[in-house]
């Protein structure tokens, strides 16, 4: 059977224009200008502190921006119900009212989720096999990151942020966080922000990749586009070379007469021709294309860029 | 299975083509569904479908309204067809290029594949 899916509006979900956070002499959020399409699964990517909080907070309506614009569904997110409706945000720390145990949370979702759904809730709470009587905080580090995954699936919000949703997850429960969002994802279409660290365990799942650092957009792609966008090229330094002779490079080591060295996308053509050169040709991961775009050394070529 | 590097999309293709030359798709079946194929995989329901829709543009895959995906007749042949077509460029060639580099003539590779096929 081929579902029809509900149908699901074009129009952006979210946009900002040059928006811009600073505490003190911080700049938390320099200049974003980002579009979120609907219907989508985007990966939020970046190192600790690179801003992806901050900018969750700010599409959110938890923080107001020092300059430039939000606009979530159409309207600015600040104390606004209509659009806040709409949204689920699980952060890594939520904070709950004391003495509440998780079933005080699932009583009172659906007053803030019109879309939520309990039998779908119970499940993932047998799923994740979660204490739903015992105290929140006497819940472990990876309970209490359950009871938010769970919150976040079950609530079937438009626009669902998970924000490094899954500390102290085992990588059992992980997979099966995985597992239920794709299924439900694909029955109920619905935008979602994911946050993550863990980008190779994720990097299929996501349709839309934004990676941000020091504040910064450093790329925002469709995944396809980023698969196979950089290569990894290894042999004797000399085959290499003749190689990659006139190609823009973007890494490259070389140890005696051996070198690596990571340039841009290979045709099918170009990838036979440096097998036959005896080239060993891996890709690189989107993993490792964040690590080299956020990395040290990448930091040092942009700040000489501006300079 | 899913490899880095290659369009996720054009892997999801690629495995449909091989389950339809190896006759665990017959032609005239049914596939499975674009949200099956992202549960199975662990891709993004989109992706899966992109891939699906390639072969449905190939004709290899044709939609039957509100029932579903079917293996198109006569795609087996056609697939066999292109993939020989790519035989040499996919596995001849490479093979030439090792044996080459390791001093291996062409005449003693053919001899090889003779006594690799009869030893089997």
């Amino acid at each position: 059977m081929i579902a029809t899916l509900p149908a699901v509006s074009t129009d952006a979900v979210v946009e900002t224009s040059h928006l811009t956070k600073r505490y003190g002499d911080v700049t938390a959020v320099n200049d974003v200008s980002i579009t979120i399409e609907p219907g989508r699964i985007h990966g939020l990517l970046g190192r600790n502190g690179a801003g992806k909080t901050t900018l969750m907070q700010l599409l959110t309506g938890q923080d107001f921006g020092s300059a430039g614009s939000v606009s979530v569904f159409g309207h600015s997110p600040v104390e606004n119900a209509r659009v806040l409706q709409q949204l689920c945000f699980i952060k890594e720390s939520q904070k709950y009212p004391e003495d509440f145990r998780p079933k005080h949370v699932f009583r009172n979702a659906p007053l803030f989720f019109d879309n939520w759904d309990q039998a779908f809730a119970d499940r993932l709470i047998a799923d994740f096999r979660l204490p739903v009587n015992r105290r929140i905080k006497k819940l472990s580090r990876g309970q209490l990151s359950s009871l938010g995954v769970i919150v976040g699936l079950a609530s079937r919000a438009p626009l669902t942020f998970f924000d490094e949703p899954y500390l102290g997850l085992d990588a059992v429960a992980r997979q099966l966080f995985y597992d239920r969002l794709l299924e439900d994802f694909a029955e109920h279409p619905r935008t979602v922000i994911l946050s993550t660290h863990l980008i190779d365990e994720v990097q299929n799942m996501l349709e839309h990749v934004i990676v941000i650092d020091e504040g910064r957009i450093l790329l925002d792609a469709d995944a396809e586009e980023l698969r196979g966008s950089a290569t990894t090229l290894a042999g004797t330094a000399s085959a290499v070379d003749a190689f990659t002779a006139g190609r823009d490079i973007l890494h490259r080591q070389s140890l005696g007469s051996l070198a690596q060295v990571t340039i841009g996308r290979l045709s099918s053509a170009e990838r036979r021709e440096a097998l036959e050169a005896g080239l060993d040709v891996t890709p690189v991961s989107l993993q490792q294309l964040v690590v080299a775009l956020s990395g040290e050394g990448a930091k040092t070529n942009r700040q000489e860029e501006e300079r | 299975m899913i490899e880095d590097g290659r369009p996720i999309f054009v892997q999801i293709a690629e495995q449909i083509e091989n389950d339809i030359i190896d006759g665990v798709l017959p032609e005239e079946g049914q596939v499975p569904s674009t949200n099956e194929f992202a549960a199975f995989h662990r891709i993004n329901p989109a992706t899966a479908g992109k891939g699906v829709n390639l072969l449905v543009e190939n004709g290899v895959l044709y939609k039957r309204r509100g029932i579903g995906m079917f293996v198109a007749s006569g795609a087996r042949e056609q697939l066999l067809a292109r993939r020989r077509a790519e035989f040499s460029a996919d596995y001849l060639r490479p093979l030439i290029a090792e044996a080459a580099k390791l001093g291996i003539s062409t005449h003693h590779l053919a001899e090889l594949i003779r006594k690799e096929e009869a030893g089997s």
